[in-house]
Order: structure tokens, then sequence, then C-alpha cells
């Protein structure tokens, strides 16, 4: 997030495009409705009726993987009408022209007749955000999980460039990141091309200077990202892999292509709290401690990083993950010994500019948001306040694209799916209490769709795409519209990943599990 | 600034703030019974009456506004017999069965008694027999030991922005309940319990914490292990296993004491049965229990085996979202300067 989830309850237009926050985000959500109760305007892209869709000012149903056309016609409508804010265009952004060059093809004509959303509320959700000066963006994986992802994030960076919504409080650009600490994972460089605090691992000072803590001579090429790592196994060059707390035959998409891939393995170990799906293809298992039964940070949606203290013992010999990884260091002759999460922490911050300035000490009550180059530094609440880390603020032309793969006569149905509120992932599902409240999926399908196969609702029907087949519960609700359907993927029992497609955005290698598209028959 | 004096005691506010709020400030404890600084005031209990020179009644702090000059007193006889008066009708109508209550000892009503001397009730007459809600596994509703202070309903509609409940009925017959008086079910209620924090009685329950007393625990802050909002909460432990979550901290800048249901109820999972609690290697196609020994120089062998003979390259590690930064430190720096591949990654894009 660009900014802070404090200043969400101040803005006066909320652009909530591809997030659905009360289920998947749930205390952001409640503050994007204390908001709308103040009475900021909430305008709302969701191709399902969500809870915050059925309390927005403005509701834009989208169809699913057209939002690059939607923006641009809502930054069409912003320029034609004179709405943009010139000064901030002028003096803190580049690359106007080439982003208009692009643009001036998507009147909101054009961009209803993509997208499906009638051509006046394009333009009034333009007019509403760009004259509302607190008005921020706020979006989740419905913008990213698209082949055309960074494009996607890349257009609302636009959006909010061309009406100068950047650099002041309750503005920005927000992406509600989905884990407790994905945000802090990639701080850590558990990224294939970046050393803690995004160091390129292709810059030659940053290698020295990781050479140099570290005491070894570290490899210059880039890394395999996890799509490339399953292809890698599957064609026999990725011998063996050690895989700590994911389970990406349940969560990555097209899980019968991971399947074979971790197949392929000569060597699997998993680290996790239980047997995953994953582990079940795993050569050794290593159990590990829970987020009660260790001391740690992590870092949230918000660059905020908090603390994480031990409350009980880990069960029987289950150890703490950085434990498990020294000691696996210690027998292959490296010597990695910390007597503390704390003496970790203060090592990766030598090492990180960003984190530089947080101690266990300062963060002990309340966390602090990342940069903190100094120990007298606050933090930062809200960045690009008078200029870009590159300077100026870059705006590039995006062009729409359709999703990867389109229904047709044998696959007629658009699926899309998500999270939902009473469980999270996977994990939730060893919850009693959690997995009381829904123990099994129930797929969304609107009642033309279930009415033509004949299904009621709590039926069952089978779900088949390119990739596979699985079977699902039915709820019948005019909450998705007709042609689409909505599953998510906390349910080993219908693992929707066996029929997402694995077709990937360019850059960041995030997969289109958005838009599939299936066949849908009932179960008798 | 406004300049009063509480108790003989002089304070210094902003215009606009509540007589409770000024003596908040100073600790100055009134007791009351349906405010909570994150919601709107409502003037329900009385419990907060005190006395301010040339008021002609006493007046409710929640909802006085400082006026310069203002001289209040918070316990005077007159206030102390007031606030007797109002506990002793609120008994008159809620079940004295303190010695078997899940609310004992974390109990506003029952502070307040002990504060007053309020033993029992003086008025005998009809008392509620509503049935509870007992229809859901995580929320227990007694309507019998609700006082109608409205913590609930306004924490519902303002903080949660659910509107699950409201005040339902007229005098005698007046509950709180849900849309057709149905039970705490999936349609109407997110179960994010935030209505049990603020119960200031035994009529809400969170069943995770039942038959523990509130001081047979230890309170533990962390950070919720699920979706990046990264709300604070505290474990409470008792005898070192994990009770349930509590929210204490309503400064806490990320969600105050707002939780959702994941983070509320999710803590028997930790003792699920299913956690693996041995390291395991698969021997023939099925998994056997190992010592950390084994399964660690299982782990080196083939590792060293593989760099050796198909390069650092061969190998690949998939770090975690969920673990903490120092996890994923560790991680990185093993991958990077024990195996020496650049190849590490996690669901970041998922």
């Amino acid at each position: 997030m660009t900014n802070s989830i404090g200043e969400i309850e101040f803005n006066d237009c909320l652009f909530v495009i591809g997030s659905n926050a009360p289920e998947a985000h749930p205390v952001i959500g409640s503050k994007m409705k204390r908001a709308k109760r103040r009475g900021a305007k909430l305008i709302v892209v969701d191709p399902r009726r969500t809870e915050l869709a059925e309390m927005a000012d403005l509701w834009l149903r989208i169809t699913p993987g057209t939002d690059a056309a939607l923006v641009n016609g809502m930054i069409h409508a912003i320029i034609t009408n004179g709405w943009e804010d010139r000064e901030f265009i002028e003096t803190r952004c580049e690359g106007y022209e080439d982003m208009w060059k692009v643009v001036q093809n998507y009147p909101p004509s054009r961009a209803a007749e993509i997208t499906g959303i009638p051509e006046e509320l394009i333009v009034q959700a333009a007019e509403i955000y760009a004259k509302t000066k607190k008005a921020g963006i706020y979006y989740t994986l419905g913008i990213t999980e698209h082949t055309t992802g960074t494009a996607n994030v890349m257009n609302l960076a636009n959006l909010a460039m061309v009406t100068g919504h950047l650099g002041f409080e309750s503005t920005g650009v927000n992406p509600l990141r989905g884990q407790n600490n994905v945000q802090g994972a990639c701080d850590m460089g558990a990224l294939p091309n970046v050393f803690p605090g995004y160091q390129s691992v292709g810059d030659p000072k940053n290698i020295e200077k990781f050479e140099k803590a570290w005491g070894v001579t570290l490899n210059r090429q880039m890394g395999l990202r996890i799509p490339e790592m399953l292809d890698m196994a599957l064609y026999g060059k990725l011998k063996a892999m050690y895989v700590m707390g994911e389970d990406p035959v349940l969560t990555d998409p097209d899980a019968n292509h991971v399947k074979k891939s971790l197949e392929s393995l000569e060597f699997l170990v998993v680290q996790d709290l239980f047997l995953s799906e994953t582990a079940k293809y795993a050569d050794v298992f290593l159990p590990a401690a829970c987020y009660a039964e260790k001391d740690g940070t992590f870092t949230n949606t918000e660059r905020r990083v908090q603390r994480v203290r031990k409350a009980v013992e880990p069960p029987g010999e289950a150890r703490v993950d950085w434990e498990i990884i020294c000691d696996i260091a210690r027998r292959m002759g490296y010597e990695m010994n910390y007597c503390c999460s704390e003496e970790i922490f203060n090592e990766m911050r030598s090492l990180t500019p960003s984190y530089a300035g947080i101690t266990y000490a300062r963060i002990d009550k309340v966390g602090i948001q990342w940069p903190c180059p100094a120990e007298d530094h606050p933090g930062t609440k809200f960045l690009h306040q008078g200029t870009f880390p590159r300077g100026k603020g870059l705006m590039q032309g995006i062009e729409y694209e359709p999703p990867a793969e389109l229904t047709n006569e044998e696959y007629p149905i658009l699926m899309t799916t998500g999270r939902m509120l009473y469980h999270y992932n996977i994990a939730t599902r060893h919850s009693a209490n959690l997995d009381g409240l829904r123990p099994h999926e129930l797929a969304q399908l609107n009642p033309a769709d279930a009415a033509a196969i004949g299904v009621e609702e709590g039926g069952e029907i089978r779900v088949t795409s390119r990739r596979g087949s699985i079977v699902t519960k039915v709820t019948v609700t005019d909450k998705v519209p007709p042609g689409v359907m909505f599953m998510t993927f906390h349910y080993k029992e219908s693992p929707v990943n066996e029929l997402t497609n694995s077709a990937y955005d360019p850059i960041s290698k995030t997969a289109e599990y958005k838009v599939s598209a299936v066949r849908i028959e009932k179960v008798s | 600034m406004v300049n009063l004096t509480i108790d003989g005691r002089p304070v210094s506010v902003p215009e606009g703030t509540t007589v409770l709020e000024a003596a908040r400030q100073i600790g100055i404890d009134i007791p009351n019974l349906c405010y909570d600084p994150r919601l709107t005031t409502a003037g329900a209990c009385r419990m907060c009456v005190v006395s301010i020179e040339g008021f002609r009644n006493l007046a409710t702090s929640c909802t006085t506004k400082v006026a310069e000059g203002m001289v209040v007193h918070t316990e005077t006889p007159e206030v102390v017999e007031a606030r007797k008066m109002i506990l002793d009708l609120i008994l008159a109508n809620h079940p004295q069965d303190c010695l078997t209550c899940e609310k004992t000892g974390n109990c506003q009503l029952q502070d307040y008694c002990y504060r007053y001397g309020v033993k029992e009730t003086s008025f005998i007459g009809e008392k509620r027999q509503l049935p509870k809600d007992t229809g859901n596994h995580l929320i227990e509703r007694d309507f019998n030991k609700c006082i109608l202070c409205g913590k609930c309903v306004r924490v519902c509609a303002e903080i949660q922005g659910t509107n699950a409940v409201d005040f339902v009925g007229r005098g005698f017959n007046a509950v709180v309940d849900t849309a057709f008086n149905e039970n705490l079910n999936l349609d109407n209620c997110r179960f994010c319990g935030q209505c049990i924090e603020m119960c200031p009685t035994g009529a809400l329950t969170n069943k995770q914490f039942k038959g523990t007393r509130p001081w047979q625990v230890e309170k533990v802050r962390t950070t919720c292990p699920f979706c990046g909002t990264g709300c604070n909460f505290d474990l409470n432990v008792r005898d070192g296993k994990i009770v349930g979550v509590t929210t204490g901290n309503p400064d806490g800048v990320v969600n105050g004491r707002a939780l959702c249901v994941k983070g509320r109820f999710h803590t028997d999972m930790i003792y699920s049965p299913d956690r693996i609690t041995t390291p395991l290697i698969k021997k023939d196609g099925e998994f056997v229990p190992a010592t950390w020994d084994e399964a660690l120089d299982l782990v080196v062998s083939k590792f060293k085996e593989i760099k050796e003979r198909d390069g650092s390259d061969a190998i690949a590690a998939l770090s975690s979202a969920r673990c903490t930064n120092e996890d994923n430190y560790v991680m990185q720096k093993f991958m990077r300067a024990v195996i020496g591949t650049n190849s590490v990654d996690h669901c970041a894009r998922t």
C-alpha cells in the first residue's frame, strides 16, 4: 500500500477494484464501510454482487479480465472532460503523451462494449474519483491474477497519477496483500532476483556487500520463479526442492501439472505444520512450529513491521523453521548460529536500508512502517510525498488484451476464484471452529445457469475445464451474473486449482486464477 | 482548551470533550456500563452520573460536554446513592448466579456491585426467563443476563458494519436480538465476536473460554497469522495451552479491538490432531517416523549429492508468506550462501 490502513476511513472516495475486502480482509472491509457511512463515495468494480458492491454508490459489474479497458475508459473521460490534475502530471510525471496515444483509442463507449459496464457509469465513476481530493484506489488479486496483471497495476497507477491522487493522506494505489507476511517475505528477499530490501542480485555492488556479510562467493545467475521451478522439474533440470510452509498442489494453478512436476523431482523436502497435499509427494517431512510457538516479526500490507510472540511450546518434536534451516546449514558445513529471532532481525536490518532503523525495542508496542532508514526515523505512513523513487512517475499506455482463455461452445461458463470469510487459504480447514461454519465448497451459480442443467440450491455439479474435472456443491444466487461462476480454493475435496489456467503474466509470473473457461453438469 | 475541576483537580481538555473523558485523562475512573471510547455515546445505563455544581440534577458524564469553569464531583454521597439504585434496579431483572457464571471476574456489573456494596436487589418481581441461543458452536447468548446497554448493537453497526442485532420489543420485553428473532447464523452474523468483548455482563460468551476463569490466563500479544491486514490480538494461555483470543489494545493502530471470525476463533487448529509432531522419512512409499538426526542427515546428504553432481541451480526452495521475516531471511540466506543458488521464491503472486 502506498498509504495506511488507518487512513481508509477518512477517504472521501474509495475506488475498490477486484477486492472483496469484507471477506478477504475483513477488518479493512469494515473500515471501508465506516468511510461509506461517514459519507465517502464508494465505487466498486466487481463481477460479483459482493457485500461492498451492495452498498456502493456505483457498482460497476465488469466482465472478468477486462479491467484495462475500464481504466482506460475512465482516464479518457477524465482527460476529455478536463478533470485531470495538470500540475501533478507536468511536475511529477513523464510519459503522458505516450500514455495518451493508447488511451485515446478507448472512449467510454468502447470501454463499455468491452467491459459490459454501461458507458454513463464509467463516466460517473471517473468524475467522482477525479474530482474528489481524498480518493484512494484499493485493489487485490482481482487485478493481478490475470495474464495482464502487471499491466493492470500500471494502469491503476496511470489513473492515480493523471488525477494527482498520490503522495497525500487517504489517497494512493493500495494493494491489499493476501497473506499475513507476503509483504515481509518479499522484503526479506525470498525472491529469485533480489536480496533483502529489493537489492538486485544483478548488481555487483550488492553481490559484494552480501558476499562480505555472509563470507561466501555468491551465484550471479538470477534464480527460478515458482512456475519456472515446476517446468524445470518436469524437464529434469531441477532435481530437488525444499518447500517451507506452502502447499502448491492446492494453491498453484493447474494442479495436475504441479503434481507431475513434484513427481519428477529426485528429492523433495516439505517443512510444515500438517501433512499437506504437497507433503504427500515429499521424501522427508520436517514438522514446524506455528506462529504461536515462536518469536519474530510479520510485515503487513501497509509495510508495518509487527511483533510475533511465542505463547506456547511447539508440540512434540516440532521445531521453529529458522532453527531447522540453520541446523541443515551447519550440517552442510556453514556456520549459521543465532541465539534468537532478534539476532536474525538485527543481521537483516544491517543489510537492508529500508529496515535499518527498526528494532525489536522500538516495535514492542506499536509496529513501524518501512522505509525506516535510521533509529531516529519515525517510519513512513504514506509513500511518494513530493517525489517517486525513480524521480518522475512513469505513465505507460496499457492496451486491453483479453484473458488467455475465453469461453466457447464446449466450455461456456467463465469461472473465477477467490477467498471467503470463514476460511483462509488451506490451513483453516484444520480448525473445527472455522470449518464448522463452512465445511464444504459452495460454488456460486446464477439461477439461469442452474436451471439450464437442472441443479438446485445445495445440489452437486461436475465442473470441467481443459485441465481437470471436479465435483462441488452449489449455491444458486444472482450474486454472480449469468455465464459466470465463482469458487474458492479452500477445499481439497473440490480442488479448484485442478481447473484453473496456468497462463502467466509475462512479468510477474502470476497465473490467471480469475478466468478459466469451464462446463458444468449436474451430478445425479 | 477548556478548563474545569474534577474532584478538586484542575484539568484542561479540548472543547467538545465529555466530562467522562476529561476525568479519564487524569485517571479518575467514573463507572459506566454502556460507554466505549470507540462507539457513539448512548447515555443508557446512567451509571456514569456525576454531580456538577450549578446543575439541578445529576448529569450523565458520558454525554455532558465540558464547559469553562465547570466544577465536577464524581463520588458524592448523592452520586453513590444514585449508582446503588441503578445497580439495584439492574439486579431486579438479572440472574444472581455469579458463582457459576462464565463472566465472573471479568464482569463490570459484578465489579460495580462489589465497589458499591450492592449484594442483592430490593425489588422482588418477575424476571425474564428466556431460552439461551446455543444454536452455534462459537458464541452463546443468554438474554436473561443482558442489561440492554446496547454496546453489542453499536459495535456491530459502527465498527463491524453488519447490523446483526438491534433492540427488539419494549419495556420489560425488550431484548437485543437478530431480525425475526433468529439464532445467530451465517445469514445474519459474521461471527467476528466483537460483541462478546463489548458485553459488560455474561450475556455473550465466547464458548472457547467456557470453564476458564479470567485470572487463570496469561495474555501474550502477537500478530494475526492470516490475511495481510496484520491485526494485533492477545493469545490467552492457561497452563501452557492457548484457550482463545482477546483484543486488549484499544489504541492498536491497525485494528484497535476489531477482529474477524478467523482471528477470533482459529486457535483450535494449533491443537489439531492432524499436526505432525515428529520428522518423517518416506520408505517404500509410506512415511515412517524418524529422529531429527536421521531426517536432517538424509536431507544434507541428498542436497550435497545433487549439488556436486548437477550444480547448485538443480536445487530450489519455496519460502513462505506465512512464516516470519526471520524464517524468510534465514531461508533465502541458506539457499544463496549454502546451496549457492538464487532459486528461492514464495507465493507472492497468489
